[in-house]
């Protein structure tokens, strides 16, 4: 799960980790209200979006009075940023974060992430804040210093100012920037965060080290022990369809096709978008029923692929396993029938009981075209949707 | 012979009065599986399916000698769990939960260093050995018994490969599920190797997807090791960047961990990819019969 940058920032200081004073506000009459308080020569009106990139899209404005807060807030509310991260519909700005400007001497880049082929916890920095890590890491990956976190021991204070050093950080601020990065890796680790980017972090002209931005993204696995986390969820940043789907247990991810996908299994799901696309098709999502596809659930996983006003047909792709397939087969036509689906819908059903669930799907008076393999289904899917 | 699991392993289930590690013990049960016993903390003492009860691993452990286990304990109770048969001293464990913090597995993959237990999972569909044991949740009638093994971190990705090659009559040792999350306990390395030194596996199917790296790093170590053909397919070509398709670790970040690349390497390693998964079986057989092995594979 994402968070906006404001929160994050709430919540690295509650763990000692220095940011800039800032407030979030919604209106342009908050904003004002929010840079008064502040009591500073230059405000930062920051649009909050999950997406990076903000700055370069325009969506970061220095204010250096009042009416400027005023005049930049009412810009940025309500327009629509394109960011390298939003894709080309972009997202809208609904809420600013007002801070305190702060004199910047240099930037650098800090991250926690987990290292996936060493099953550990990495503290990664380099002394390129500001640039994303995986462009410095293609073309200066001297340019970043690892640790590798022992999870009984956390981040020891040797390997903080082992980084410290290592990214030039001057050496009479290397014991706040060793403070930060111990803050930064007890958030990390109590919060199950997936992510925790600071870039840049900064250091200031009056000896300040500082989190000018802050990405954190928390394990969604973790959520039920993270209430507190959970309440920074904003689903105005999340697509209705996908949110829709979790409320019965269904993974689904929108895409930009026009074939619908409803399949058993992530890895099935993910091979069944790979070959509408490989003949010629293209999905309109990922949608993982899970094991045990009941009736009901196949009827709301057919409610949300139709939502997408793109899809103009649908590929259902079952490996009945455990689950039989004339189970599933009912299902499929309970659901039809009770949608009145209206675009064509092709079934590609084995394992147990397939011959019982092909009778059921035959019989059922419904048009839908059975396929015998998962090419054969892909093919006439999409030869049914090119007509 | 087979890799993991065979005739004599002796099973016990880790949260048994579960609902869903009630259906599974019947049907392991049904499959010959020597399950001898299971846990469920406070129901010690009791029976189901015929399987006596107990409170602790330990327990069960020392009064029924099993050298295995299997996890369908929740999500939140499933790292615990682990660490218990660990704990144990269980040569193998294996966890079927989905969803458990990938922070906790960190953790328990900390705690296992230097420890004798292997682990699979967790959130994969188990290991079966055709024939002999089947532990987890995959449909057994589908496996029949032969001479090539599979490994994959998707679960009905691998019944449709195990499926294309039974109705080809080309039969399977062990196909062995390492699950779909960014930490799991045996990668694929660890069972490429034991296939490789399984006498009875001629071959190996293996089935990865977009996220991480391990096909890749598996690719370079058949390219160096591996004596028997290999053939893959990965998930995910057309997965968009930034989005978990559904397995925690199927994400592709950074740039990183694209269905593209994993091929591009594999293929420079020699093995062959799967353009489609309906297609799986039969490129597997190509270089069955390429290799002078498919009458040896053929089960008759």
């Amino acid at each position: 799960m994402n968070i906006h940058e404001y929160q994050g920032k709430e919540l690295l200081r509650k763990y000692g980790v220095s940011v800039p004073d800032g407030k979030v506000a919604f209106t342009v009459d908050e904003a004002v209200q929010a840079a008064k308080e502040l009591n500073s020569n230059v405000v930062v009106v920051k649009a909050q979006i999950h997406a990076g990139g903000r700055g370069k899209a325009g969506g970061v404005k220095i204010a250096k009075n009042l009416d400027e807060v005023r005049t930049y807030a009412g810009e940025l509310l309500g327009k629509t940023l394109v960011t390298h991260q939003t894709g080309p519909e972009g997202k809208e700005v609904k809420r600013l974060l007002i801070e305190k400007g702060c004199d910047i001497k240099k930037e650098y880049y800090i991250g926690i992430v987990l290292d996936r082929a060493t099953s550990r916890v990495t503290l990664m920095a380099s002394s390129e804040g500001g640039m994303e890590i995986e462009e410095v890491a293609e073309k200066t990956p001297e340019k970043i210093f690892k640790e590798t976190i022992d999870p009984l021991i956390g981040l020891a204070p040797f390997q903080a100012r082992r980084i410290a050093f290592n990214i030039g950080i001057p050496k009479e601020l290397v014991n706040q920037a060793v403070k930060f990065m111990t803050g930064l890796y007890t958030v990390f680790v109590e919060k199950d965060c997936s992510i925790a980017e600071i870039n840049p972090l900064v250091i200031t002209g009056d000896g300040k080290v500082m989190a000018l931005d802050a990405k954190l993204n928390f394990d969604s696995n973790a959520l039920y022990r993270h209430p507190d986390i959970l309440e920074y969820r904003d689903l105005d940043e999340e697509d209705p369809k996908e949110i829709e789907a979790s409320k019965y247990d269904l993974s689904y991810i929108k895409l930009n096709g026009n074939i619908g996908c409803m399949v058993n299994g992530a890895g099935l799901a993910m091979a069944t978008m790979d070959i509408i696309k490989y003949y010629g098709g293209e999905p309109a999502n990922f949608l993982d029923v899970g094991g045990g596809a009941t009736a009901e659930k196949v009827t709301e996983a057919f409610k949300i692929i139709l939502s997408d006003n793109n899809v103009k047909g649908i590929f259902v792709n079952i490996f009945g396993g455990i689950m039989k397939c004339d189970v599933i087969a009912t299902g499929v036509v309970e659901a039809a029938k009770q949608i009145g689906l209206s675009v064509p819908l092709v079934v590609r059903l084995e394992g147990t009981n397939v011959e019982l669930g092909k009778n059921i799907l035959h019989e059922s008076g419904l048009n839908i075209v059975p396929a015998e393999s998962m090419a054969d289904g892909a093919q006439k899917i999409v030869e049914l949707v090119g007509k | 012979m087979s890799v993991f699991i065979n005739k004599d392993t002796k099973v016990i289930v880790q949260g048994i009065t579960g609902k869903t590690a009630l259906f599974h013990t019947k049907q392991m049960l049904e499959y010959g599986t020597k399950i001898v016993g299971g846990t469920s903390p406070g129901k010690g003492g009791t029976e189901v399916e015929g399987v006596p009860v107990f409170n602790t691993v330990s327990e069960a452990v020392k009064a029924t000698g099993a050298n295995a286990s299997v996890i369908y304990v929740p999500a939140p109770f499933a790292a615990d769990a682990i660490i218990e048969a660990v704990d144990a001293e269980l040569d193998l464990v294996i966890c079927i939960t989905e969803h458990i913090p990938v922070l906790d597995m960190v953790k328990v993959k900390r705690y296992m260093e230097g420890k004798k237990t292997r682990l699979v999972g967790p959130n994969c569909p188990g290991v079966i050995t055709a024939d002999e044991c089947k532990i987890g949740i995959m449909p057994g009638y589908i496996h029949k018994k032969g001479h090539v093994g599979v490994v994959s971190r998707s679960g009905t990705l691998t019944y449709e490969a195990v499926h294309q090659l039974t109705q080809a009559g080309i039969g399977q040792t062990t196909a062995v599920g390492i699950g779909g999350d960014p930490v799991n306990g045996t990668n694929f390395i660890d069972v490429l190797k034991a296939f490789n030194e399984d006498p009875e596996t001629y071959a190996v199917i293996m089935i990865g997807e977009i996220g991480g790296t391990a096909e890749e790093e598996a690719a370079q170590w058949i390219k160096a090791n591996m004596t028997k053909p290999v053939v893959g397919f990965i998930g995910g070509r057309t997965a968009p960047p930034g989005k978990r398709m559904g397995h925690a670790g199927a994400i592709i970040s950074g740039g990183k961990g694209t269905a593209d690349e994993k091929i591009r390497v594999m293929n420079e390693c020699g093995i062959q990819v799967a353009d489609t998964p309906s297609v799986i079986g039969e490129t597997l057989i190509n270089v069955l019969k390429e290799k002078g092995l498919y009458e040896k594979c053929k089960t008759h």
